[in-house]
């Protein structure tokens, strides 16, 4: 199999597949890695770290993508400039494209390769099921944007995020807010603690509330009943009286904030509008708003996609690529999605793009020539969970009061009884013995330590070849009748039973050491 | 007179046996513990050779075989790796068993027609009841050293209408225990015996094959309890009172034992005795509760080597995976570079980790790790929440969190150690294969476990070539 990665055209696009790192996991899968040159210049690779990897460094790009079975890719395929042809045309019959595509705003393209025998797998199509998360590029990328959000909103703020006492008097901390406490928004508020800020979040599904808590923010709430939570773990549109509410949250909340990160997408439409431009104009000068939704619309009225900006001193980040600005680390989080795809992918060192696998299913959008996205909704499995806890409450139920100590007690007493009556005095002091003794080896071995129950079962078991007096006992007058063979077999195997005992005891006390 | 000093002798190494059981309670005393029942054993023995003059006549015999009796064991114990320390000690029990069968008919042969009337029913009764358990115990360690030692397989064994089976073997025990009891002839008495020693093997045979491989500890201290009973039994067959006490020790220490380990797992005696764990449940709670949803994510050794560097607090928990594997060594090496560069290393140990009780203890033990950072259960439970790294080596039931929070799992109840709590936990394990109570994991699936697969040595041995470049 031989996995090729070109490199990236879109402009201003720094990550790249496969980080050196991820090309030994691909070889280790059995792969043949190919890669074009200077593909990771951008996010500082250089083609010698691929060299030293194990990669094959192709100059030509035609070569590259004629060659290779699987193309690993960052960006959705589009028209190369230079050669004058598009990316699925460079893609080889048979061949498989891994890449983000985002198939609802690329339906054209897709439509115009259909016939094509090819496979496309998008990365931004992959299920939002908990088996998934290990390919699941949004969630790694978002947690990248999450960070750098941080960082640009810092490059633009003017003071310190941290509140300080100093003898040249005192800084009180930056004020967050955070919109949206998906993996981004998380990650937003992670990075800005970590920094000494303080931060608010807001969320429309209440079920983040405990996470937005973990990560050291206060949870804003409205006091208003509506759960926001819709399919896949993404937010749903919310009702107009909520949306009331919640707008005159923000407008209270951007009067007393410095920061503002804004993350709240709902699939499938434009992103919601939740910063007003009124609500930017109550903004203090020199406060900051990083909108992670920009690529799809923004969510303040005055983003600009792409840019960034000053209205009224409020700086407004609209960048659609921030994940791309940490080229290294994206990078290496992509190529790691991508590296548990094809281990899923790759069984018996051969590949193959099994449609009954649910993931695999979900995330190919074209496969030998075939639209297969959208994929059918599969049923929930949100059923099962109530049959469990009906379940649950049984074997509770069962448990009575035993009746069966009171009777041990009384049978005991009875037999000893009848024994006291009938059996001879001899045989009553040996019993004597024996109940006493058992209470004694009660009361001794009752608080052993844990860690020498192994010593103590081998001693007590070298104690029970005391068997051997009893084998002993046996022998007697000249004659070898069956009688002594028996006991001089008892003897044997006793005594093999004591001094093994004894000695293998010995030997685990003296490893226990302090 | 003679008499009368070997009852002092007798006396003596009874209370040798006691200090030396009370010994083995605590790490500083279990040295001494172990040398007061040698002394007790040395000064028993003595006793009965010389004070007996009627056994002066086979001196030799006696001699021989005792010291050929000690040459094996020696070399028994000398050669036995720690590993295989629980099979070690259910052959031992094996013969403890054999032993008080063997006595017993060599009793029954020696004193027949010497008694009458009560005397001989309480004589024959306890004749009958030794080699009874001696019996027992001699098939069931046979099976269970078989078990451990992997020749037959560890899975229980189902007959169908088990229960109804032993049930009617035991009743058919009690018949021949009447009509032994009430012959007066010899051969009849002997022939009974015999039936019933065959019909008692099959009860051991029977008993053990039907209890799992996680339950072996259970079944090897209660096979330690039995041989206690055979030992006292034969005491009383024989009137000897340092039998009974000796035997009454072990017997309820071995009883005590099995009850420590029965309330470890949650689990009543009896259904222990009666097997079959993780079947006639397990099928059950398949049916019901589907598997634990999420994800595995599997990691290297390096990045596992990584992590530990990293980390302030790390508690490894082993289990029978590392005894299988022998990987007590190099976790140890790990154990002294993460220590020498300020890790605080400890080790967690459940009550029912390995085969036998105390079992990982051992091998730590043997590995030169010092106890006092090897720690129970109750312990380390409320320090894994601020625990780094949770490395898990070969252990699956025993940190499962279903015992604590799904009712439907067979294992719900059973005290585990809670190492989802900690930040990050690693579990090395060979494959996806459940425990021996044939349970799920959820743990496996916690966004905060990760999975090191492979043989723990292999593993182990990955992890600390890691840690050394």
């Amino acid at each position: 199999m031989i996995v090729g990665i070109p490199r990236e055209i879109e402009e201003n696009e720094r990550r790249v597949a496969a980080t050196p790192d991820t090309v030994k996991k691909l070889i280790k899968l059995g792969c043949k890695v190919q890669i074009e040159k200077d593909a990771g210049l951008a996010a500082s690779f250089s083609d010698s770290a691929y060299t030293d990897a194990g990669a094959i460094i192709v100059t030509d790009t035609r070569t590259l993508w004629a060659s290779s079975l699987i193309v690993l890719k960052v960006q959705p395929p589009m028209q190369h400039q230079l050669l004058q042809t598009h990316e699925l045309d460079l893609l080889p019959s048979g061949g498989t494209l891994i890449s983000f595509f985002w198939p609802a705003r690329n339906k054209d393209l897709l439509e115009r390769y259909k016939n094509r025998p090819i496979n496309i797998l998008a990365m931004d199509a992959v299920p939002r099921i908990s088996r998934a998360q290990k390919f699941d590029a949004l969630s790694s990328m978002a947690n990248i944007a999450g960070y750098k959000a941080v960082i640009e909103a810092a490059n633009h703020f003017g003071r310190f995020f941290t509140g300080q006492i100093t003898a040249a008097g005192k800084v009180p901390p930056a004020k967050f807010l955070v919109i949206g406490a998906g993996v981004a928004g998380l990650a937003a508020v992670g990075t800005a603690r970590g920094m000494g800020a303080v931060i608010r979040a807001f969320d429309t599904r209440p079920e983040v509330k405990d996470q937005v808590k973990s990560m050291g923010a206060e949870f804003l709430e409205l006091n208003f009943a509506e759960d926001g939570s819709g399919a896949g773990g993404y937010a749903k549109t919310m009702s107009p009286e909520f949306i009331k509410a919640e707008m005159e949250l923000f407008a209270k909340q951007a009067k007393e904030v410095d920061i503002i990160i804004t993350t709240a997408l709902v699939p499938g439409t434009k992103a919601p509008t939740l910063i007003t431009a009124d609500m930017v104009k109550s903004m203090r000068a020199g406060s900051v708003i990083v909108d992670l939704a920009a690529e799809q619309g923004g969510n303040c009225e005055l983003t600009r996609p792409g840019t960034v900006y000053q209205t009224n001193g409020v700086t407004i980040i609209g960048y659609t690529d921030l994940a791309s600005r940490l080229p290294a680390q994206a990078s290496q989080l992509y190529g790691n999605n991508l590296v548990n795809l094809l281990t899923d992918m790759i069984k018996e060192s051969k590949f193959s793009v099994d449609m009954t696998d649910e993931v695999i299913r979900g995330t190919t959008i074209l496969h030998n020539g075939a639209v297969t996205w959208p994929p059918p909704k599969s049923a929930a499995p949100v059923v099962a969970k109530a049959k469990v806890a009906e379940h649950s409450a049984l074997p509770a139920a069962v448990k009575a009061p035993s009746k069966l100590p009171m009777i041990f007690g009384v049978l005991a007493c009875l037999l000893l009884l009848f024994l006291g009556k009938t059996a001879p005095s001899a045989f009553l002091g040996h019993l004597t013995v024996f109940v006493l003794a058992c209470f004694v080896g009660w009361q001794v071995v009752w608080n052993v330590t844990a860690a020498l129950h192994t010593p103590l079962m081998s001693v007590t078991n070298a104690i029970s070849g005391v068997i051997v007096i009893g084998a002993m006992l046996q022998f007697g007058g000249e004659t070898i009748d069956i009688k002594t063979i028996l006991a001089a077999i008892a003897v044997l195997i006793a005594t093999i039973n004591v001094a093994g005992g004894f000695l293998v005891t010995q030997r685990m006390l003296n490893m226990f050491r302090k | 007179m003679q008499n009368g000093i070997l009852t002092v002798s007798y006396l003596f190494s009874s209370i040798m046996f006691i200090m030396s059981l009370g010994g083995l309670s605590r790490h500083e005393t279990a040295r001494k513990g172990n040398l007061y029942g040698i002394i007790g054993f040395v000064v028993a023995i003595t006793a009965t050779l010389v004070m007996n003059t009627n056994l002066h006549g086979s001196m030799g015999l006696l001699g021989g075989t005792i010291i050929v009796g000690g040459i094996i064991g020696y070399v028994l114990a000398k050669r036995v790796g720690m590993t295989s320390m629980p099979q070690l000690v259910a052959v031992l029990h094996s013969f403890v068993g054999l032993a008080a069968v063997l006595v017993g008919m060599s009793t029954y042969l020696g004193t027949n027609g010497q008694l009458s009337g009560a005397d001989k029913i309480i004589h024959d009764v306890e004749t009958y009841i030794g080699v009874l358990i001696g019996a027992v115990t001699f098939t069931g360690s046979i099976v269970a050293f078989g078990k451990l030692h992997e020749i037959i397989r560890s899975k229980p064994l189902m007959l169908p209408g088990r229960h109804l089976l032993n049930l009617v073997v035991v009743i058919i025990c009690l018949v021949l225990a009447v009509m032994f009891a009430t012959t007066h002839d010899v051969s009849m008495g002997m022939t009974l015996l015999l039936i019933m020693t065959a019909l008692a093997f099959f009860i051991g045979w029977h008993m053990v094959m039907a209890i799992g491989g996680a339950d072996m500890p259970v079944v090897v201290s209660m096979l330690n309890s039995y041989s206690g009973w055979a030992a006292a039994a034969t005491g009383f067959l024989l009137a000897n009172d340092l039998l009974i006490v000796t035997g009454a020790l072990v017997g309820s220490s071995g009883a005590i034992l099995s009850y420590i380990m029965c309330k470890a797992m949650n689990r009543s005696f009896v259904s222990v005795i009666l097997g079959g764990f993780g079947t006639d449940t397990g099928t059950a709670t398949a049916k019901t509760s589907e598997g634990p949803v999420g994800t595995v994510t599997a990691t290297t050794a390096e990045d596992v080597a990584a992590m530990l560097k990293e980390a302030r607090q790390v508690v490894i928990v082993p289990g029978y995976g590392m005894a299988v594997a022998q990987a007590q060594h190099p976790v140890k090496e790990i154990t002294d570079i993460l220590r020498k560069a300020g890790v605080t290393v400890r080790f967690a140990i459940h009550p029912v980790a390995g085969r036998l009780p105390g079992h990982m203890n051992v091998l730590l033990a043997e590995a030169n790790v010092p106890y006092d950072i090897v720690l129970e259960m109750d312990e380390i439970n409320h320090d894994l929440p601020e625990t780094d790294v949770v490395l898990i080596l070969g252990a699956n039931d025993i940190v499962n969190p279903g015992a604590l929070d799904d009712p439907s799992s067979p294992i719900y109840g059973m005290p585990v150690l809670e190492v989802w709590k900690a930040k990050q936990v690693v579990v090395s394990k060979r494959g996806m294969a459940t425990g021996y109570s044939g349970v799920d994991n959820p743990l496996f699936y916690k966004p905060n476990t990760l999975m090191l697969f492979g043989d723990a040595k292999k593993s182990v041995d990955a992890v600390l070539s890691g840690l050394k470049s």
